[in-house]
């Protein structure tokens, strides 16, 4: 039972329709599956590929931290280390961050808009495997001793290919999403009515248009290079100096952005109250995306480079040539996460009779966004040279901090979203659970290596320094708490999945947006008739007509 | 029971158009980015060894000039498919498509003619590298083009004649690649 109305017409053709059908075999199913072109299948694809990318990233986070514990290589080989620091690096940029980013795109952008597909379905099917293929090269030429530092001509060259591949999927997903928020809106859906998701999504996705070119342009001439000349970029050992601006900060505030937006998505929902000040948040969101900037300069820091002595010699000009840059690429991303933090508390703020409605989604948002946050903050002081923490494990410190918490941000969409992609909730209490212990294996996993890096612990594994042993055990303890965390996560979608006959209804978290106007789970076409919108919440629309007092007669 | 009121579903509003535009940037921004690399990589190579083009090569001039002028070709015949098409002037529109693909595949045969004549291999450094590596992206942004060319020309053969957007895009993308070959031209075969 839809929350739309429909015509006579249709209505009978969808009886008719579900009674014919005839129930697939389960190759047929299996194979729907793997060729589909329905946006909620790729999405899918894209959450458990995340998601199994995020466990096997965490694995290696545990690997590393156990070689931290004493400060040398004495459990895994030394050719094997700088494999798995690249490997981490990699994969938690382009294993989890953005194929997780991408599936809260793909899977929900098209329902949250109206459209009863994504646009070009086959580019985005085709870029979801492009990513897949890509990754699997990479993994493979990592294992076989490629990557920065690996010795492996061949397979240096395979992993270059491998990065570039996963760049080129992941453009091709975007160009989808852009496209359809930009051309496949409902009738009445205006951009001021799109919700704090699909801006978050149409932000993110816009800035990997941007960004990939230029990665991919790089790559290209390394691979080139390497492949044939080996003489201008420095070799194997000279990847990370060309590219190493995409795996880490400003570049992954980017790729946050979808987290960052679901505060303002379940906010509203939690609190029962619309969204005030929409341009305000819009422009928050906006305004994390002049993080693509460090894609476009290719630049990995914007460097603060005072020196304590110079803060009171060097002339005013040289100090606002350093000052306006760093503001630009390390400022305005976090003024924008506060502009949004700005809105969320004016649509938390107490009156009387308010009526909260507290779901797991909303702690899976909110520590999202506070570990995102965070990681941002902590890039800001990296970037000051004067606090001599560059070179060391801060900087790590950091791109967890936004990576875990863009995954949690992840989870809560997919906790959220959950009825409108397999038709059931995950349960209630065991995710509640798991987003607490989420944040606190992702702060147990990064901020003692804040204070690591604060102490001078260098980049790497080794480490002279036995005062700082501590601090790497409790960043074990975060690290093995988090895979604790996937691995729960991942158990609790499958048990929500198996689960039979737990009918949720359309629109279980009294939502705002028009996705949960459609059936749970959602149709293959989304919408059998696209609904008319004539605000930014049509179902809070919806529910305070029924709730007035009427003259007898109900529209 | 209050229901959301539905309509028939929207007619696509410019799907075409709107990727296309997008792909275009991220043409443009892979280009810029590949340029902005090799004038880096040109100051260090002037800066340390004097000078950036490898002794012995020359660039010919005349076709690299002629691939230029070929690209206003280009775009007057894309518009010219998007104004004929308006005019349901469908033989014009097959012939300005058909024109296109002509002045582009003699596009690609100049590059493969600049390729022979600088007897320059691959390996031969970091400037020929780097040259095969913007090259070659553009002479795969050309064979994209061509078979944007071919697919549009079909499809208005095949009466599809009312998908003006297509050739709107079809003639952006042209537009877009007079832009980024005009950027290469400055820097590589001109500034050099």
């Amino acid at each position: 039972m839809t929350t739309i109305e429909s015509s006579p017409e249709v209505a009978a053709a969808v009886s008719s329709a579900s009674v014919d059908a005839d129930s697939p075999s389960w190759l047929d199913r299996f194979i729907d599956v793997f060729t589909s072109t329905d946006h909620k299948v790729i999405g899918r694809h894209y959450f458990v590929s995340g998601l199994l990318g995020l466990l096997a990233i965490v694995v290696v986070n545990v690997l590393i931290a156990i070689e931290r514990l004493d400060g040398a290589d004495t459990v895994l080989s030394s050719e094997v280390i700088p494999q798995l620091l690249d490997a981490q690096r990699v994969g938690l940029v382009f294993a989890v961050l953005l194929p997780l980013a991408m599936a809260m795109s793909i899977a929900f952008v098209p329902l949250q808009v109206g459209a009863r597909s994504i646009v070009f379905p086959r580019l985005a099917f085709a870029g979801f495997w492009m990513w897949l293929g890509g990754a699997i090269v990479t993994v493979v030429a990592l294992v076989n001793n490629g990557g920065s530092l690996g010795g492996d001509s061949d397979m240096v060259d395979l992993f270059i290919a491998g990065l570039g591949l996963m760049a080129i999927g992941l453009l091709a997903s975007a160009g989808t999403v852009v496209t359809t928020i930009l051309t496949t809106r409902a009738p009445g859906m205006t951009m001021r009515r799109v919700s704090p998701s699909t801006w978050s999504a149409l932000v993110f996705n816009l800035g990997v248009v941007l960004v990939m070119p230029v990665l991919v342009g790089t790559l290209t001439y390394l691979f080139v290079d390497h492949r044939n000349a080996r003489t201008g970029f420095g070799g194997n050992e000279g990847i990370f100096d060309w590219v190493g601006w995409i795996f880490t900060q400003p570049a992954t505030f980017l790729f946050a952005i979808p987290a960052i937006g679901m505060l303002v998505e379940i906010f509203p929902i939690t609190f029962g109250r619309r969204t005030p000040a929409r341009g305000v948040m819009f422009a928050g969101l906006a305004l994390v995306g002049v993080a693509a900037l460090g894609a476009v300069t290719q630049q990995n820091i914007q460097n603060l480079p005072w020196a304590g002595s110079q803060l009171s010699t060097s002339n005013l000009d040289e100090k606002t040539r350093d000052l306006v840059p760093y503001v630009i690429f390390n400022g305005l991303p976090i003024l924008g996460v506060l502009l949004v933090l700005l809105v969320a508390l004016q649509i938390a703020r107490p009156t009387s009779g308010m009526k909260v409605k507290v779901a797991p989604p909303v702690f899976f948002a909110f520590f999202g966004f506070g570990m995102v946050l965070v990681g941002m903050l902590g890039n800001l002081l990296y970037a000051v040279d004067d606090a001599a923490v560059q070179g060391t494990v801060f900087e790590e410190a950091s791109l967890v901090y936004v990576v875990y918490g863009a995954v949690l941000g992840a989870m809560g969409a997919l906790v959220h979203w959950a009825p409108k992609l397999w038709g059931r909730k995950m349960h209630d209490l065991g995710a509640t659970a798991l987003a607490f212990v989420g944040v606190g294996a992702t702060i147990l996993a990064t901020f003692p290596l804040y204070i690591a890096g604060l102490l001078d612990q260098p980049a790497g594994v080794a480490y002279d320094n036995n005062d700082l042993q501590i601090w790497n055990i409790l960043s074990l303890i975060g690290h093995s708490l988090m895979a604790v965390t996937a691995l729960a996560f991942v158990l609790l979608m499958i048990t929500s999945l198996a689960r039979r006959g737990d009918d949720v209804g359309d629109d279980p978290w009294s939502a705002q947006t028009i996705e949960w106007a459609t059936t749970s789970p959602a149709p293959r076409d989304n919408f059998v008739d696209v609904p008319i919108i004539h605000s930014a919440e049509p179902m809070l629309d919806l529910r305070a007509a029924a709730s007035a007092p009427t003259n007898g007669s109900e529209s | 029971m209050y229901a959301l009121p539905s309509a028939a579903p929207p007619a696509p509003q410019r799907q075409v158009l709107v990727g296309v535009t997008l792909a275009v940037m991220a043409a443009v921004m892979m280009t810029g980015s590949m340029l902005a690399v090799w004038a880096l990589q040109r100051r260090e190579a002037i800066d340390f060894a004097g000078s950036w083009l490898p002794d012995g090569v020359t660039i010919p001039e005349v076709p690299t000039n002629v691939m230029l002028l070929a690209f206003i070709g280009l775009c007057v015949f894309g518009q010219w498919a998007v104004y004929s098409a308006k005019h349901d002037d469908r033989g014009h529109t097959i012939l300005a498509l058909g024109c296109t693909f002509l002045v582009g595949l003699l596009v690609i045969n100049a590059q493969a003619y600049v390729y022979t004549q600088m007897h320059l291999g691959i390996a031969d450094g970091t400037y020929a590298a780097m040259f095969y590596a913007i090259t070659g992206f553009f002479v795969v942004l050309m064979i994209i083009g061509l078979l944007f060319t071919t697919v549009a020309a079909f499809r208005f053969i095949g009466g599809r004649s009312a998908d003006r957007e297509l050739l709107t895009a079809h003639a952006l993308y042209w537009y877009a690649m007079a832009a980024i070959y005009a950027a290469i031209w400055f820097l590589v075969y001109v500034t050099k």
